[in-house]
């Protein structure tokens, strides 16, 4: 029999924590700083207003561009809130989280043969997205010097002339780095003078806790050329109902919008429905949610500073990216003795790309009481390395 | 009153165990500061007293809770507010307020068990002057007090790693 698994199919890599994955599920007592997600559940009024909608029989296909109503929320709140101006019929398509999103952003602009620059530490499924699509991952390393934001230097050593996309995410996952003004202006220049599409997933926008977000695309001369990712999942806990949003210029957009109609059609009906109520009702929780989260920043950077574990304060995000180098441990080794130890569960910064080895990715998206038992354990654990 | 004072406030209403410490890092507020700002909050009543939400139910002490809903003749000059100082004086009463609709002030009281809740409100409460009409509901199960839910499941299991 042929291999029928496709060169693509079995070059990608596989995830990097599966090991850890399966360990975790034979433990009992396990605390999980390794979940990317809310531990809050949807807030009631939007499950309220979706179960309604089911029972109504709002159970069909929407447009393949997603809810005309939620779009025109979504374009006056985006104004309201990051000055951003995307045409609701034109510029934007409601995507099956900001997964979806991503990955027909990266094929309505990539070419075989094409180099995406890819700032890392990041979410892992960019690098892979780009190989899918038949173009190249150019890793561009965010150092703990820079509080791991973007360095424009380290930019233009990567940039080449089959340099076709450049991938951001700020808020950042695994890191919490938050890029201001003056930092997005240096990226605009490089991105402008190398004639360069910007994908920026900005899906931890409303997590931004010091300051408020820069959207990219409201930056120098970046709106025309600003593929604009975000969604609902992390800032209303709404992960599971995937909903996602990809804004962009109106020629982009029709490219993405093609693909999206031939791999997805739309995006589920129910969670668009609770997407909308979220945008129109959903802001006293999600603040309330975000007080919550800065809340337990600042409590529990402070702790791993305390217990031997320095790390910078996240501005962004619900991400803590604290060095084990003092320890003497990998990131891998650290998390992996952690687990089988201590019984929590962490994920290694090397998960994450260029940048990330050497520190952990803590997810303070836990309870604090979760959250201080995790530390306690933590610092057993450090307290025996000695 | 500002920000702060406002988180401070709700920190404590979650939990009046922290310590100035925590709630300094929490804040990020300064320790001294934190006191100064309960101490004001204290003194101005905005905070009334620390307690523990208790579900007595599952502390088994037996007793049984009632809610007792008065149709009040309000006194001229005064309005309602002598008699519910009155009503308010009895420990049994745990919460007192003034409602609108077809009944004017609303209590909840709590007793050993069901006669002496009902005894305690042939006796002292419907007997008062100015008392027109009472209905009295006892409580049967609580699923939330103070803000907190008692009946909330542990939410569904979340998988131990996503990225």
């Amino acid at each position: 029999m042929r291999d029928y698994i496709s060169k693509r199919g079995r070059e990608i890599p596989p995830s990097g924590i599966r090991k850890f994955f399966d360990l975790a599920l034979t433990m009992e007592e396990v605390i999980s700083l390794g979940v990317g997600e809310p531990d809050f559940s949807t807030p009631w009024n939007i499950c309220e207003a979706s179960i309604y909608s089911i029972e109504q029989g709002g159970t069909s296909y929407t447009s393949n561009r997603g809810l005309q109503t939620l779009r025109e929320a979504l374009s006056r709140y985006l104004r309201d809130h990051y000055h951003l101006t995307y045409h609701p019929d034109e510029e934007m398509i409601i995507t099956t989280g900001v997964s979806e999103g991503l990955d027909i952003a990266i094929r309505a602009v990539v070419d075989p043969g094409d180099e995406v620059l890819v700032a890392e530490p990041c979410y892992v499924s960019y690098s892979p997205c780009v190989t899918l699509a038949g173009g190249v991952p150019v890793p561009v390393p965010c150092l703990r010097k820079d509080r791991f934001r973007l360095n424009p230097d380290i930019l233009m050593e990567r940039i080449t002339g089959k340099s076709k996309a450049l991938i951001i995410n700020f808020p950042n996952n695994p890191t919490g780095a938050v890029m201001r003004k003056e930092d997005l202006q240096a990226v605009a220049d490089i991105v402008c003078d190398h004639d360069l599409v910007l994908i920026s997933d900005e899906v931890y926008a409303e997590l931004t806790y010091d300051g408020s977000h820069v959207a990219s695309a409201t930056v120098g001369d970046l709106a025309a050329r600003t593929i604009t990712l975000n969604g609902f999942s992390k800032a209303y806990a709404m992960t599971g109902w995937r909903i996602g949003y990809l804004c962009a210029p109106r020629e982009i957009c029709d490219a993405a919008l093609k693909i999206h109609q031939y791999v997805m059609l739309c995006a589920p009906v129910m969670g668009q429905v609770a997407a909308l109520e979220g945008i129109r009702r959903g802001e006293d929780e999600k603040n309330r949610m975000v007080s919550e989260y800065r809340v337990r920043r600042n409590l529990f950077i402070e702790s791993l500073n305390r217990i031997g574990l320095p790390c910078h304060l996240p501005e962004g995000a619900f991400y803590a990216f604290p060095s084990v180098e003092k320890t003497g441990l990998s990131d891998y080794e650290f998390a992996e003795q952690l687990l089988k130890e201590e019984h929590v569960a962490v994920v290694p910064g090397s998960v994450f790309g260029q940048g990330g080895a050497g520190h952990l990715r803590c997810a303070y998206a836990v309870s604090r009481k979760d959250l201080n038992e995790a530390v306690r354990r933590m610092e057993a654990f450090i307290q025996r390395l000695k | 009153m500002d920000e702060k004072d406002l988180l401070l406030l709700q920190l404590l209403e979650e939990n009046s165990r922290l310590t100035t410490r925590e709630m300094a890092v929490m804040a990020e507020i300064a320790p001294d500061e934190i006191e100064a700002r309960i101490a004001a909050l204290e003194s101005a009543g905005v905070i009334r007293s620390y307690s523990a939400v208790i579900d007595w139910e599952r502390a088994g002490n037996g007793e049984v809770s009632a809610i007792i809903e008065l149709k009040v003749n309000p006194e001229r000059d005064y309005g309602y507010d002598r008699i519910a100082e009155r009503i308010a004086r009895f420990r049994q009463v745990r919460s007192l307020r003034l409602i609108t609709g077809t009944y004017d002030l609303q209590l909840t009281v709590t007793g050993k068990n069901m006669q002496e809740v009902a005894r305690f409100v042939s006796e002292y409460i419907a007997p008062m002057d100015r008392i027109r009409e009472t209905a009295t509901h006892i409580i049967m199960k609580s699923y939330k007090e103070h803000g907190r839910t008692f009946c909330e499941k542990e939410g569904s299991e979340r998988i131990p790693y996503s990225l």
